[in-house]
């Protein structure tokens, strides 16, 4: 049986943040009494992970899914609450856990910005407890898998953002960490970049077995990489569960175009009981479930001359975006 | 604490550290001549206060030179690791850069005190020790084994309280977010540090002594160097430098529980 690697039981966390009024007579009074109010960020959220899992979380921006992974790795004290991960409490942030997780921002960069990336990653490993061989031997790998070679020698100020952040991965993951809180990690990439990189992740965790705990606010990122989603709203959880059941939930029917050889046999389509949508000509439109699909398109197919045919999936962005906007899963 | 461990890590820093700065020569050689002509301004200014006056609160201008050369050294080991490192903090703070090293397997303070090195500051640090030399042979002080340990002893202490101020200013950022008004004026009270403590009233020297530890800082290891100084003033530096240390420190792991990262 998988073991759970990370266990969240109730955790809720709050910050105090500070308002301002508009103008210079707002400025005077911000600077000399400062309204302060207590917001809770994370409301009494409870999850497991389990070993080698991909996990997405989804939600607007603000929603709370940054802070859940600095909570899950140790950066931020949770107010209420417990988490469990790898067997350690994060915020303890002890040597044996700290190697055991790394944490990658798309808009922040540890690697030094004069220097080649080479020398970042000498300096992790040595921080890391590698020696000189066991480091080059780990580079190698990692830099065939994310197919880097001479970048590891220009200095990063004059990398591209792709070749940067693959570098970026690289640095992060020398020590060969057992979980990944990665946050937007494809933020700023073209699309070229993003799927080397979603092909790398995806390759890293069927190698190693490592859990992955992903933000992102490209869809592709999420339903190529990720089978389970927690959709964070408000700072809860509104959602967690698998993906494709998600999507069927919110997206139960497909459209379907037909293309008939006759105008004839749309019309016969049209009369035969399947939810019409619109219809021109020989070309109709039809509404059909997700879970019937395979026999009505059988059906189709078999009663009738069919020229082409086209599944129109609903974009997931749009599906998704709506869900994470009003909180409403009965769309 | 791995003692062999640490020394390796701080091999790799010196490295990558001096390879950043190598990349920029001329700003290397902007930071040579600015530490010369800084201390040839200083020795000047100096000069004028003594032209009227032999003395100036008991101490004679060749005197005054030894608190020079201290300060010109602790002036340097500033610009070497203090400066590159401790603005640093605001800033990784400011940006949430801080992630970074909090998640690393090593001590945060070690690393963020310890990762950058600006390699100008050596040539002040050397020019400090041959003013000094300089000074001794000016003032006639004989060396001995306990006057080396003294001095020795003072001048680690001076380091440490200079170094636990700052740290603990810079530390603030975790509440205030931005500090560098405070470690301008930290830096504007360790130039005070240049002129002997018996040359301002009584109130300011109470003030240098007790609430901004100035004194400590730089007349105390020159008092050493005359032999005018008394045990219980050393005893006194190297309490104050222990306390200030362990407080520094214990403040920064208490800060970090209010680190609240910044958003992304």
């Amino acid at each position: 049986m998988v073991q759970n690697i990370i266990d969240v039981k109730n955790l809720s966390k709050s910050f105090d943040i500070s308002y301002k009024e508009p103008g210079l007579k707002g400025t005077i009074k911000h600077f000399f009494r400062r309204q302060t109010k207590s917001l809770k960020v994370i409301k009494d959220i409870s999850f497991e992970i389990k070993e080698g899992e991909i996990v997405g979380f989804l939600g607007a921006n603000g929603a709370g899914k940054t802070t859940i992974l600095k909570m899950l790795c140790g950066l931020i004290y949770p107010s209420e609450g417990s988490i469990l991960v790898s067997g350690y409490l994060p915020f303890r942030r002890k040597e044996n856990f700290l190697k055991n997780i790394t944490l990658i921002m798309g808009q922040k960069q540890q690697l030094i910005w004069d220097l080649p990336p080479i020398e970042s990653f000498y300096l992790n490993a040595s921080i890391y407890d590698l020696d000189k061989f066991e480091a080059k031997k780990r580079i190698k790998k990692l830099s065939e898998m994310l197919e880097i070679d001479e970048e590891l020698f220009i200095p990063v100020r004059k990398l591209s953002l792709g070749q940067r952040m693959k570098s970026e991965l690289l640095a992060a993951l020398i020590h060969e960490p057992n979980i990944l809180f990665l946050d937007e990690p494809t933020l700023g990439l073209d699309i070229n970049a993003q799927r080397n990189l979603r092909k790398f992740l995806q390759k890293y965790n069927k190698e190693t077995n490592a859990t992955i705990c992903l933000t992102s606010h490209y869809m592709k990122d999420i339903t190529s990489l990720c089978k389970r989603v927690i959709c964070v709203h408000e700072g809860a959880i509104s959602y967690d569960g698998k993906l494709n059941l998600l999507l069927k939930k919110l997206s139960p029917v497909k459209e379907i175009l037909i293309v008939c050889r006759s105008e004839k046999d749309a019309i016969t389509l049209e009369n035969s009981g399947f939810t019409v949508k619109n219809k021109s000509k020989n070309e109709i439109t039809i509404k059909i479930e997700n879970n019937s699909i395979t026999s009505s398109l059988k059906t189709i197919l078999n009663n009738f001359d069919i020229e082409d045919l086209f599944i129109n999936e609903p974009p997931i962005d749009e599906i998704i975006g709506k869900v994470l906007i009003k909180n409403d899963y009965d769309i | 604490m791995n003692f062999r461990k640490y020394l390796k890590i701080y091999k790799k820093f010196l490295h990558t550290s001096l390879a950043s700065e190598l990349e920029y020569k001329t700003n290397i050689l902007v930071d040579l001549i600015t530490a010369i002509l800084s201390l040839i301004g200083s020795i000047f200014l100096l000069s004028i206060f003594f032209q009227n006056n032999g003395y100036i609160g008991g101490w004679k201008f060749e005197q005054a030179l030894i608190i020079q050369a201290i300060y010109t050294i602790l002036n340097g080991i500033t610009n070497t690791w203090f400066n590159p490192n401790l603005t640093e903090i605001v800033k990784h703070i400011r940006e949430g850069t801080l992630d970074f090293v909090l998640l690393k397997p090593i001590d945060s303070q070690f690393f963020i005190s310890l990762k950058k090195i600006n390699p100008s500051g050596f040539l002040e640090i050397m020019l400090g020790f041959f003013l000094l030399i300089f000074c001794i042979r000016v003032n006639q002080i004989s060396l001995n084994l306990i006057f080396m340990t003294l001095s020795l002893i003072t001048i680690c202490c001076s380091i440490c309280i200079l170094y636990s101020l700052w740290f603990f200013i810079s530390t603030t950022t975790i509440w205030f977010v931005k500090t560098w008004n405070a470690i301008e004026v930290l830096r504007s009270f360790l130039y005070i540090g240049r002129f002997p403590l018996n040359s301002f009233s009584f109130s300011l020297r109470i003030f240098f002594s007790i609430i901004i530890p100035i004194a400590f800082i730089t007349t105390i290891p020159s008092e050493v160097f005359l032999g005018l100084s008394q045990l219980w003033k050393i005893l006194l530096e190297v309490i104050v430098a222990t306390i200030f240390l362990i407080t520094s420190r214990k403040f920064w792991l208490f800060a970090l529980k209010f680190y609240s990262s910044a958003s992304s």
